[in-house]
């Protein structure tokens, strides 16, 4: 009997609809006959079949939906008097003469329509009768449905006698009135379904009930279509009425949906102007209903109907929206004890939200709303729900996308503090997102204290943070760590003295992050650094003598201490570059023991670190770029130094590297510029190591592979050759470069090797040079093809 | 509210299941039936009295062939209001209606068949007022009895009329067709012979009697219920009801702890008769409304709305010719979901307003 099966449930409804077609069908042959004494009894009989109570609401639908066609047609003939001769008045006594309570309502709902539209008796007291007369259906689903041909037969009416004398305010009152007073009972019986029956089936029942919501909330839909219905009388009478039943009825199901419905339904300005008693509401709903939605929808509806044009925005202010708005969050947060986390959190979202559109300047109202989220999550240290999570996750990513300038994030106190909650992995998503925000729109950020606290804010990928013993992704950590790196280079004032402090800052920061971040982070910061030197050797006329914090010693002080920190990591081959770089920078500053120090810091790396002898081919050819560039030494420093390299370049372990890293250090002694060094010797000497070197490897390579050996070196020695004939260095000779050629030549023959592109180019360039004339020309002329 | 105010009557209270003495009564009432037909067509005449009628009219005519044909005409007939009774053959027979007092005056008409010579001891008309009681054998106990003498005895050999009057006629009580008593206002013609019996033409005409509203009609209001169970007030906005009438009232729930299916208010008839010492009671139930369908909550109020018109109804008569009384009742009936029945029954006086004959 509970538990009906949905087959004896379709055969129910299939008799039901039977037998409303069987009567139909005499109905409609009294119709056309005009006869109204069958008319009224066969649509009785049809009606009775709408008593059922073994249906449930959708099959109910069904059927009803069959009896209100037909009910539609005998409208219409009531409505035609020459039909039946008899005046809606007796109509309106006849029809309640049928002895059974829901037929008899039917038929007096669609006698009342008629007679309201005859406009033969005042419409406020046939409404309110009709009404009244309802309270006699009190089975839930029949009363719901019965009421709601009542509201539907009527709408049309109600609207136009709502909307047609306009001015005449108690004519809309009446409607009102009326429509509040059937949507009272409506919302009385829905809530009632819920208390029948057994407590097992209580979600079958909600179920049900879900299906027929509608049936109540189309009142509201038909209130907010009276356009009588103006602000006053939203906010005298229909709000209040509307409210009162909601708040009554303790049910979480309709408090849920009518809540929404209310929202959803009247216009945004009406909500703006009873904000105050529309809120008040909220906190007395039952615990249980989800009233975050509901909220957080009605501020998203504020929030864009703020949006829809400036004239709104002062109207905001003036009822105080936001104060409202937040006073109402925290009631319902305080009055449902058992709200979990994520919904709390949504409510803030939704009010953020709501603030950044309406209030875009208030960056106290933000702050406020994150410091309200603190408090409420101060119990949780760290959340672990996940939607909980998310919905943090984009309370915090609002504000950033609202204020493109993300500094303004930073002057928010609350907000490192709202991270703080976050766990791990998603502080880290979220400082990744801030990051992220920050190179979108290209914030620089200029001061100490906001670098202070946005490392606070990314302090997740800054450091391991406590408990993190996740294993992580290879990808993700360099990709976060990239961006830090990135991230770097945005922090930037003009003032030295407060970059310096910012790069003091940062450096503290990324120090703690351990050996794994620094091959990331120091090199973005030693240019950074590198940087500000630059800047301050431009300006240096300006502080001399005076006791400035921000020295270029200090810095290289610092930077030293940074690429210690990275060599120990180890990471000996940045590190090798990066001294290289603040060398080439203590160069540009004059400061020759500053430079020599990071040589030497180079050298030992090199010795005592790089043990790989491609890196060590990468490193020497480094090391002799950067060291042919510095003119800061003295003779005796630069002889160390230059010694150290071409003993280090001869001593590679492969014949080629050694003989190409010996021709390149020939540039160490031949640098152009004014006041360069030039000891052609000394370049000779290298060249012709350099062609020793080559001969050997080519020996070497003939005994070994027996095949051709490396011509190309010998071509990239005569390149050598004639780079330095043709600036002039007098050690090397036209004969020389002659001697070269034949050598090469020579070798080409024994081993009959193919034509080299190489060669043959830079034969062509002598060539050229030959042909040229002039200065040049002539000096080319004593070499021979 | 007091509770020492409130009025636990004796009649209801308890469950029926508590209670079989007022569960048996229900018996005789076919539920179903009365539930499901529909009130538009007007509830049919008492059918046993009309056979009765008609056969007995019948009988004379064709069975003996009299020798003469008696009618009866009154004199203002085509002026005079004729109150139809509807048969279940669909006959409609019109009878002409008179009121307390009035003048009865006509003519009757005597016709001998094919010139037939009518030797008689005299010819007069009786108005008579009649009890019959179907419980004492069909005895008639005349309460009014009135004759007027046509003709001295002799010979009628061709078409004769007569007029007749009786003037100021008390006729006190209304003509009444009930279960087990009618009360029946008729004109008889009596051509009284020798030989071959008498012959005698009967009309029959009908009385109502009209009333002015009465000065004091107070509402009926009462709370009713069983304790911690079910507790009800009902009001009908009067006690004295005119036939076309319409009962208006509320039903207020104080408390519901039972499930509640349908709430009905009927009415009902009471005939009670007095054959000799013993009295007889008969209870119909004429009409069955239902008021509520489903369980209400506390604090729900149904309304009521009856119309008394489309129910053949009769005023309320008092111990007429101490012979019988016919009250009405109103009974609220609550059934609840177990199909018990719980219920509060109370008197309306009904009367007749001038010009609600039909």
């Amino acid at each position: 009997m509970l538990l009906i099966g949905a087959e004896d449930e379709e055969k129910w409804l299939a008799e039901g609809i039977a037998g409303i077609q069987h009567n139909a069908f005499y109905l409609h042959r009294a119709l056309d006959s005009n006869n109204l004494r069958d008319a009224l009894k066969y649509s009785a009989q049809m009606l009775s079949e709408l008593r059922t109570s073994k249906l449930s609401p959708q099959k109910y639908y069904e059927l009803y939906m069959r009896a209100f066609d037909e009910l539609r047609i005998l409208e219409m003939f009531f409505k035609d008097e020459s039909k039946h001769g008899v005046s809606v008045v007796d109509l309106y006594e006849l029809v309640q003469h049928a002895g059974n309570i829901l037929p008899r309502l039917y038929l007096l709902c669609t006698v009342g329509s008629v007679y309201i539209k005859s406009k033969e008796a005042p419409a406020k007291e046939l409404l309110q009768d009709l009404v009244e007369m309802c309270h006699g259906v009190q089975h839930p689903i029949r009363g719901l449905f019965l009421r709601s041909y009542l509201a539907q037969i009527s709408r049309d009416k109600l609207l136009d006698i709502g909307s047609d004398y306009e001015g005449d305010a108690e004519t809309v009152m009446d409607a009102v009135e009326f429509i509040l007073e059937n949507f009272t009972e409506m919302n009385k019986l829905w809530v009632r379904m819920q208390l029948e029956g057994p407590g097992r089936v209580r979600e079958k029942r909600e179920k049900e009930r879900s299906a027929l919501q509608e049936l109540v909330g189309k009142n509201l839909h038909v209130l907010s279509q009276i356009e009588g219905v103006d602000l006053e009388i939203y906010k005298e009478t229909v709000l209040p009425r509307v409210l009162e039943q909601v708040v009554n009825c303790k049910d979480d199901l309709s408090q849920y949906y009518l809540m929404d419905c209310i929202i959803q339904v009247f216009p945004d300005e009406y909500h703006l102007q009873t904000l105050e008693m529309l809120l008040a509401a909220f906190p007395q709903v039952q615990p249980t209903v989800d009233i975050k939605t509901v909220l957080s929808r009605l501020m998203d509806r504020l929030s864009k109907y703020a949006a829809s044009s400036a004239d709104v925005l002062t109207e905001f202010l003036q009822v105080e929206a936001f104060t409202k708005l937040s006073n109402a969050i925290e009631k319902v947060i305080e009055m449902q004890v058992d709200m979990p986390a994520v919904g709390a959190i949504t409510l803030y979202v939704s009010l953020l939200t709501f603030t950044l559109r309406v209030h875009p300047d208030r960056l106290d109202y933000v702050d406020q709303v994150l410091g309200a989220c603190v408090k409420k999550l101060s119990s949780i240290p760290k959340l672990e729900d996940r939607w909980a999570t998310k919905q943090l996750v984009a309370l915090l990513s609002a504000p950033l996308e609202k204020y493109n300038d993300t500094v303004t994030a930073l002057t928010l106190s609350n907000y490192p503090r709202v991270m703080d909650h976050l766990d791990n992995g998603t502080n880290k998503v979220m400082a990744m997102v801030i990051i992220e925000s920050i190179m979108k729109n290209n914030t620089c950020i200029s001061t100490a204290d906001k670098v202070e606290v946005l490392f606070e804010l990314i302090k997740g990928l800054i450091k391991d943070l406590d408990g993190a013993t996740d294993e992580l992704d290879e990808e993700d950590f360099k990709d976060e760590q990239n961006s830090v790196a990135k991230l770097i280079h945005m922090l930037y004032n003009n003032e030295p003295e407060e970059m310096l402090k910012i790069i003091c800052i940062v450096w503290k920061h990324t120090m703690a992050g351990g050996p794994k971040r620094l091959p990331f982070t120091v090199p973005s910061l030693v240019f950074s650094a590198l940087r500000l030197v630059r800047q301050m050797q431009g300006q240096e006329g300006d502080i001399v003598g005076e006791e400035v914090p921000a020295t270029p010693k200090k810095i290289f002080q610092l930077l030293s201490q940074m690429i210690e920190a990275l060599s120990a990591v180890p990471s000996p081959e940045l590190a090798l570059r990066l001294y290289l770089q603040c060398a080439k920078a203590a160069n540009g500053c004059d400061l020759e023991y500053v430079a020599y120090e990071f040589f030497t810091q180079v050298f030992v790396l090199y010795e005592e670190e790089i043990a790989n002898s491609k890196a060590q081919v990468t490193a020497i050819h480094l090391i002799i770029g950067a060291l042919q560039r510095m003119n800061v030494f003295n003779v005796e420093n630069r002889d160390t130094l230059t010694h150290k390299t071409t003993g280090y370049s001869a001593r590679l372990l492969k014949k080629p590297d050694q003989c190409r890293a010996v021709y390149a250090c020939s540039h160490l002694f031949w640098v152009d510029g004014q006041d360069g060094i030039r000891d052609g010797e000394r370049v000779l000497l290298c060249l012709k190591r350099a062609l020793r070197i080559a001969n050997a490897a080519q020996q070497m390579a003939s005994i070994a592979r027996d095949s051709s050996g490396p011509l190309t070196l010998f071509v990239e020695i005569l390149n050598k050759y004639l780079y330095y004939f043709e600036k002039g260095n007098k050690q090397i000779t036209a004969a020389a470069i002659q001697h070269l050629i034949e050598l090469i030549n020579t070798e080409m023959q024994s081993d009959s090797a193919t034509s080299d592109a190489f060669l043959a180019s830079t034969l062509r360039y002598i060539q050229f040079q030959k042909q040229r004339g002039g200065v040049m020309g002539a000096k080319f002329e004593s070499i021979k093809l | 509210m007091l509770l020492s105010l409130r009025r636990y009557t004796r009649d209801i209270p308890g469950k029926a299941r508590d209670a079989p003495r007022f569960r048996s009564r229900f018996v005789t009432v076919k539920t179903e039936k009365l539930f499901s037909q529909c009130r538009f067509p007007l509830p049919s005449w008492d059918s046993r009295f009309l056979l009765r009628f008609a056969s007995s009219h019948n009988f004379l005519i064709e069975a003996f062939k009299p020798a003469c044909s008696i009618s009866i005409k009154f004199s203002d007939g085509k002026t005079r209001k004729r109150v139809p009774i509807k048969r279940e053959n669909g006959q409609t027979l019109l009878a002409p209606l008179f009121r307390n007092q009035e003048n009865i005056a006509g003519k009757i008409t005597i016709e001998p068949h094919q010139g037939k010579r009518i030797e008689h001891n005299g010819v007069k008309v009786e108005l008579l007022g009649q009890i019959e009681m179907y419980l004492d054998r069909g005895n008639f106990y005349d309460f009014t009895s009135l004759v007027r003498e046509l003709d001295v005895p002799g010979d009628i050999y061709e078409r004769t009329t007569y007029p007749f009057e009786f003037s100021m006629v008390e006729m006190p009580y209304e003509t009444y067709n009930g279960v087990n008593v009618r009360l029946r206002y008729v004109l008889k013609v009596t051509v009284s012979r020798n030989y071959g019996g008498s012959i005698i033409e009967y009309l029959n005409f009908l009385v109502h009697n009209y009333s002015p509203p009465p000065s004091i009609n107070t509402s009926i209001k009462m709370e009713v219920g069983i304790e911690d169970c079910l507790h009800i007030e009902f009001e009908y906005n009067k006690s004295k009801y005119h036939l076309k009438d319409v009962i208006i009232g509320k039903i207020y729930y104080f408390l519901v702890k039972i499930k509640i299916k349908t709430m009905d208010i009927e009415i009902r008839r009471r005939e009670s008769t007095v054959t000799g010492a013993t009295n007889h009671v008969e209870t119909e139930t004429l009409a069955k409304f239902e008021l509520m369908d489903g369980a209400p909550v506390r604090g729900e109020s149904i309304p009521v709305r009856l119309f008394l018109s489309p129910y053949e109804l009769t005023p309320t008569h008092r111990n007429i010719n101490n012979k019988f009384s016919v009250k009405y009742y109103l009974n609220l009936v609550l059934v609840d979901e177990e199909g018990l029945r719980y219920f509060k029954q109370q008197q309306i006086t009904i009367y007749r307003l001038p010009l609600q004959d039909t």
